[in-house]
């Protein structure tokens, strides 16, 4: 589903240069939930902005369901974003005077599909994480969890083929976090490709492949037994 | 462009902070207002000059006899130019553009000596002596009798047409003027007409003031022989009186004698000349308007500009949200253009409707005659309105655009970073 092969990034930093990101090649095949751990400096942001398309290698290839991934304008970057790509933020970044049904239906929104349509699918998708009795409330009226499932449901209303995650659980209780997990999990059973960015690491430990990066570099790729968050709750 | 989504979404976005939106558009609404009546008051103190200047046919002249400065064919220079009857018939042969000559004598007048009397009763007017079709170029509403006719300039009667005022001053209320006689200057004239100035606004007075008399009779009666006090001279609609006035003087000058090069002999005034300038001076005014009402629009202009700024700002996060979950620039962009326009237009539009509503209070105030001089019925018209209309979307466009350009350029990255 996804191949990167020794990609670069640095930064300007005034007159120095900062080398966030220094040869990574790797791949993520359909179906798999990976976690990119790695304390904060390491670039794992940095990698997740450019697999989400809203950062541009400077070098290397990235390549996505085939797709080459390169010199992409902002128009094209947003098509491909809106059809290839599910944001899940720490903040939930859900817009506030919105509410959860809006929220959900703004990819499709954005791909031009009919209002009843989008209504229809945006619900399927609340009741999916179950908040369809939460529907018309803005976000202002949710707990941190519901406004990340509100997210999740947003991530996947325009039906992407990978999900990316960006320290989803950061700003959630534990309790909270391993519920949005085991959503998480529930999705990737259903054969959903699914990328998280974490630095917990019982977090890590829920995703069947962590990936660890230092420095720039991936010093760490393995397969590990996943713990199922429902065990946790 | 414009579909039931974008426009939830707007109004989603401006109810946002409706607080802010109110003052924001109240700042297009002030300055559209302002805009709206300037042109109207403009208009008001256009039309009601020209009702006060427009009695008198405005293809028109006036011309008269000064003195010499130039010696010519032995006569000396500072000799008196007097204007003769003669002068009419070579006018009229020579100049065929010329619609109506009118040779006039006038005695009295504002500010003269009582020249007047009726009974016990007298006054001071201005008399003048005048031919029939002086009323084609000074209209008149002839409220009791008749004016002025072919057979009382043949038969030098004694007759007059007195105004409004004349009746005031020399008849008690209630008494018919027609057919009673009023003495001027000892000779004894039989009233048979009073009239009015036609639709008159300003110099009413003035003109409800006056005797016309037949220009034979005043020759005779006052001893002018057959001297003309000066020729009002109006021409046909196609010729311009301006054009012709070079023609006429020459005319007057071979007439009378004077040199060719002589400027000062005759003198003139070119009615269409000065209406010219009047006109000239409202469309500077109107441009003024349009000016004073564009620059304080302008400002509200400014005041959207700078709130869409505050807003793309505040809305950095939502915008790379927004284009995270596939928004493209020009959706963005849009969003931002057409929030400000419908802000811009909304309240500009509101601003012409109040506009419309305090002119339509003014003239209701003024009443339909017009109760303040050189002031009436302030309006505005269609090609107003789309102007103003015009100027909102050219408005609303500028105050979007910094805004909208600035919002793409934030990367989406950037934009999600800001917490």
């Amino acid at each position: 589903m996804i191949e990167i092969q020794n990609l670069h990034k640095s930064y300007q930093m005034g007159s120095n240069s900062l080398h966030v990101l220094k040869g990574i090649d790797f791949s993520v095949k359909e179906g798999e939930l990976v976690s990119i751990m790695g304390s904060s400096g390491s670039g794992k942001s940095t990698l997740l902005n450019i697999l989400g398309m809203l950062d541009e290698a400077d070098e290397g290839s990235y390549d996505l369901d085939g797709v080459l991934i390169k010199n992409l304008n902002e128009k094209i970057a947003a098509q491909y974003r809106n059809k290839f790509l599910g944001f899940i933020f720490q903040s939930f970044n859900l817009i506030n005077y919105k509410n959860a049904l809006d929220n959900v239906s703004m990819p499709l929104y954005y791909q031009g599909v009919k209002r009843s349509e989008r209504t229809d699918k945006a619900m399927h998708y609340l009741e999916k994480v179950g908040l369809a009795q939460w529907a018309h409330h803005l976000p202002s009226e949710l707990s941190g969890g519901q406004k990340q499932r509100v997210a999740i449901a947003r991530a996947l209303a325009s039906d992407p083929k990978v999900l990316l995650a960006d320290e989803p659980t950061g700003a959630l209780d534990t309790k909270t976090s391993y519920e949005v997990m085991e959503l998480i999990q529930g999705i990737n059973d259903e054969g959903k490709t699914i990328l998280v960015v974490t630095h917990e690491p019982d977090i890590a430990e829920m995703t069947k492949r962590i990936v660890n990066l230092k420095d720039g570099r991936i010093i760490d790729d393995t397969l590990v037994n996943q713990v199922k968050a429902s065990t946790h709750v | 462009m414009f579909n039931k989504e974008r426009w939830s979404e707007i109004l989603e976005a401006l109810n946002a902070n409706r607080f802010r939106t109110l003052l924001t558009a109240f700042g297009v609404f002030w300055g559209i207002l302002i805009l709206v009546l300037l042109l109207a008051l403009t208009n008001g103190l256009r039309k009601g000059v020209s009702a006060d200047f427009g009695n008198f046919a405005s293809n028109s002249m006036f011309i008269w006899g000064q003195s010499t400065s130039k010696p010519y064919k032995g006569l000396p220079k500072g000799r008196r130019v007097q204007l003769k009857i003669d002068d009419a018939a070579a006018l009229r042969e020579q100049v065929p553009e010329l619609k109506i000559i009118s040779p006039r004598n006038q005695l009295g007048g504002y500010q003269g000596a009582n020249n007047v009397t009726r009974k016990e009763k007298t006054g001071a007017f201005s008399v003048s002596g005048d031919y029939p079709e002086f009323i084609e170029q000074e209209p008149m509403d002839i409220t009791a009798g008749r004016f002025l006719s072919y057979s009382d300039i043949e038969e030098k009667r004694k007759i007059a047409v007195i105004g409004k005022d004349v009746v005031k001053g020399l008849f008690d209320y209630g008494e018919e003027p027609v057919g009673e006689y009023i003495e001027i200057n000892g000779v004894n004239f039989m009233v048979v007409g009073v009239f009015q100035a036609a639709n008159s606004n300003g110099n009413e007075e003035e003109e409800a003031n006056t005797i016309f008399i037949p220009f034979t009779t005043f020759s005779q009666a006052f001893n002018r022989g057959d001297n003309v006090g000066f020729f009002a001279l109006t021409a046909f609609d196609e010729t311009s009186i301006t054009e012709l006035k070079p023609r006429i003087i020459e005319i007057l000058k071979t007439q009378r004698t004077i040199h060719p090069d002589d400027e000062r002999a005759v003198g003139n005034f070119d009615r269409a000349e000065a209406f010219g300038r009047i006109t000239g001076l409202f469309d500077i005014l109107t441009l003024v308007g349009y000016i004073v009402g564009g620059l304080i629009l302008l400002s509200g202009v400014i005041g959207i500009i700078n709130i869409m700024l505050i807003v793309v700002k505040e809305r950095t996060k939502e915008i790379g949200v927004r284009r995270a979950l596939g928004a493209s620039p020009w959706n963005v962009r849009s969003q931002i253009l057409q929030e400000s326009m419908v802000l811009t237009l909304i309240s500009g539009m509101f601003g012409i409707a109040v506009a419309s509503g305090v002119i339509w209070v003014m003239n209701y105030a003024l009443g339909p005659s017009g109760a303040v001089e050189n002031f009436a019925n302030p309006s505005v018209n269609v090609t107003v309105a789309l102007v103003a209309l015009g100027i909102l979307i050219v408005a609303g466009l500028l105050a979007g655009l910094i805004p909208a350009v600035k919002a793409t350029q934030i990367k989406p990255i950037d934009a999600l970073r800001i917490e």
